[in-house]
């Protein structure tokens, strides 16, 4: 069955400050959609409300996975569920390996008894690292610590590679990159694409759509999304910015929930 | 059975027993005198740690234990420590050394690696120069009781200009709570020498039933230009008090690392110390600890810099459950015309329950203007952004923080150089934060 994500009606707060106001939004397997729109419009809110930060109350809506409820269940099981998030910034954990972590994850989707072989993982791992010119040192280090921003960027796109979920949300993951990381992050996503995987790429900035290329562009405004088109949409945005959508829309102030 | 006082000794009663065991004079009158010096100290003060409260006389009688073969005849605590084919070993039951090897290789170099107490018959000339000089018999009722009272032990000599390349390796182990132990640990690295040594002072699992002491002495003299490291867990059982204290003398251009692993199940003082009198001379210290049930913990490392250029770098790292209670001192002390010295040390202890208590304190007494000194300390919880952030990948909630506690002691449990030593670790980390 192709995976199908709806988010219904989605709401959220922090701190008992309404964020997210109601958003739909449906993925089938295939489809790259896009979210774009000016810092503060609740865009980052929405990738971690999904995934379940303990910061963020949903306090209406739901979000399932081929009708799995995703809000019902606690992060790690919305991971094995499927969700991926491919995060701003990444926590540091000393200590840990790179590679102990990923295989921790991996193993974590399998029953007890049936862990992956050490040398498939390997294999594995050398194997996506090499496609996204990672230096192979990087697997014994330890968890994004001391990691530049490129480098912890393309650490999410490593992770997101070796497991392999169903849905992708990728939060300006094209932040602090270089023309170069940028082209690298954007092949390890485009050869990710298939008719069982759905995209969701949150950015403020087209350059990254240049790359990867949308089949649907929505703009997020005070906490909604305010209008919704194809790859079209995204140029005319990077051309004439987003005052013509306020205007459109009679939007003064497109930020929500600022002090 | 094995009488106790207030200072578990008299003269009498140590010169009797150094007598009984074929001791040498010199020995005999320097335990007499310590046993003396006893009955008239105190017992130290750690900071904000009551350990005259503690029960300290439980010291135990003498036990001899039986001399084996090998390894295979020892338990399973010891063989499993123990990697097939290790070929230099001193082990320890108890009140005496039971098994002692060294490969042929070594010994034509020169180096010796046996038990304390045969090397103050057999290599009296290297022992008496250094046996006491770092850790003074008259320092308090400790160092005086251990002086008069210490059995079996470890004494290792690396001749000048020889490199050590394989570990060695001792298992001082305790099975009878009525039994003496204190080993005393005495290493000479001669000028430009290195050699690395490793011990694992351990309870065989369910064989104490009653109260007991560890009383013991590490010294070290890294002579200059010479490399020691030295590796250290101990994990006794949860009747016991473990009292050690670890000294090093390095000079010119000398390097001591410390690796130590404090695990045990029941009360702790441990202090760790460098004394840098060389110009250039470095130090490296590494504590781990897990503290859990009501245990109470004092772990201090300590630095003191004489010469110039000297360096120092200390870590401790504290994983507190239940009601357990550490204090952590780190002391980074720089003498007048220590110039260009450079001392840095960091504590942190990670809590994992509301009840523990851990105190972090960074003390740095500084007498000289051009040096370098750094700290940091910190006393927290696990970081539930880390939490979130492995648990995104699918990982449980117990198992992130497994990874992040794991996480946390990694630079410690990582520098342990013997595979085996190092896989009981791992072992034993495992029992102690999941049981």
């Amino acid at each position: 069955m192709a995976t199908h994500f709806v988010i219904d009606g989605l709401k959220a707060e922090i701190e008992g400050k309404e964020i997210l106001k109601g958003i739909n939004l449906e993925i089938k397997g295939g489809e790259i959609h896009a979210i774009m729109g000016p810092n503060g419009t609740g865009k980052s809110t929405l990738a971690s409300a999904l995934m379940g930060h303990p910061k963020y109350e949903v306090t209406e809506g739901s979000a399932t996975i081929d009708g799995e409820d995703l809000l019902e269940m606690s992060v790690d099981e919305r991971a094995r569920a499927g969700l991926f998030l491919a995060m701003q910034y990444p926590s540091e954990i000393p200590g840990v390996t790179n590679s102990d972590f990923l295989r921790s994850a991996i193993n974590a989707r399998r029953e007890e008894g049936s862990e992956i072989s050490l040398i498939k993982f390997i294999r594995q791992m050398e194997k996506k690292m090499k496609d996204l010119e990672m230096n192979p040192e990087f697997a014994h280090r330890y968890l994004n610590e001391g990691f530049s921003g490129g480098e912890k960027k393309r650490n999410e796109i490593l992770q997101m590679a070796m497991l392999e979920p169903k849905i992708v949300v990728l939060d300006e993951i094209d932040s602090g990159l270089d023309i170069d990381a940028l082209k690298i992050v954007s092949n390890g996503v485009n050869a990710m694409r298939s008719e069982d995987r759905g995209f969701l790429i949150i950015t403020h900035y087209q350059r990254l759509l240049n790359y990867i290329t949308p089949d649907f562009v929505h703009v997020m405004m005070q906490g909604r999304i305010v209008k919704s088109g194809g790859p079209e949409l995204a140029e005319r945005l990077e051309n004439e910015g987003y005052d013509w959508v306020k205007e459109e829309l009679g939007i003064v102030d497109e930020t929500v929930g600022q002090a | 059975m094995s009488t106790q006082l207030t200072t578990p000794t008299d003269r009498q009663s140590a010169e009797a027993l150094a007598r009984s065991k074929g001791e040498p004079q010199w020995l005999v009158d320097l335990r007499g005198e310590a046993a003396e010096l006893a009955g008239t100290l105190e017992w130290p003060k750690p900071e904000k740690m009551r350990i005259d409260r503690w029960n300290l006389t439980a010291v135990g009688a003498y036990e001899q234990g039986k001399a084996v073969g090998s390894v295979a005849e020892l338990p399973e605590v010891v063989r499993e420590l123990v990697a097939e084919g290790t070929e230099n070993i001193v082990v320890q039951h108890n009140s005496s050394a039971v098994l002692k090897q060294l490969s042929a290789e070594l010994a034509a170099k020169g180096v010796i690696f046996t038990d304390l107490e045969t090397a103050c018959k057999e290599h009296a000339d290297l022992v008496k120069p250094y046996l006491f000089q770092a850790v003074s018999a008259g320092e308090n009722k400790l160092t005086a009781m251990h002086a008069a009272l210490w059995n079996g032990g470890v004494f290792v000599y690396v001749p000048k200009n020889v490199e050590v390349e394989l570990p060695l390796q001792a298992v001082l182990f305790n099975n009878k709570a009525g039994a003496a132990f204190a080993p005393h640990i005495l290493i000479v690295a001669e000028s430009n020498s290195s050699v690395t040594y490793v011990d694992y002072v351990v309870s065989e699992p369910g064989s104490i039933d009653a109260a007991f002491v560890h009383h013991s002495v590490v010294e070290v003299f890294v002579k200059p230009g010479a490399h020691v490291r030295f590796g250290s867990i101990h994990h006794m059982a949860e009747n016991g008090v473990d009292m050690t204290l670890r000294r090093s003398v390095i000079e010119n251009d000398g390097q001591m690392e410390w690796v130590v692993g404090d695990l045990n199940d029941g009360y702790t003082v441990s202090d760790t110390v460098s004394l840098l009198k060389g110009n250039g001379s470095n130090s490296d210290a590494k504590v781990i600890s897990i503290g859990g049930n009501e245990m109470k913990m004092s772990l201090t490392t300590q630095a003191t810099h004489f010469g110039r250029s000297s360096e120092s770098n200390m870590v401790t790292r504290a994983v507190m459950r239940d009601n357990a209670t550490a204090i952590i001192n780190g002391i980074t002390k720089i003498e007048k015309g220590a110039t260009k010295a450079n001392g840095v040390q960091t504590e942190k202890v990670l809590m994992l329950s509301p009840k523990a208590r851990g105190d972090a304190n960074p003390i740095l007494l500084i007498d000289e203007d051009d040096v370098k000194a750094g700290h940091a300390a910190s006393v927290g919880q696990v970081n539930p952004e880390q939490v979130y952030y492995l648990m995104s990948r699918g990982i449980s909630k117990q198992d992130a923080e497994r990874l992040i506690i794991y996480g946390f002691l990694a630079p410690v449990v990582s520098e342990i150089p013997i595979d085996a030593v190092r896989e009981q670790l791992q072992r034993l980390l495992e029992r102690k934060l999941e049981g």
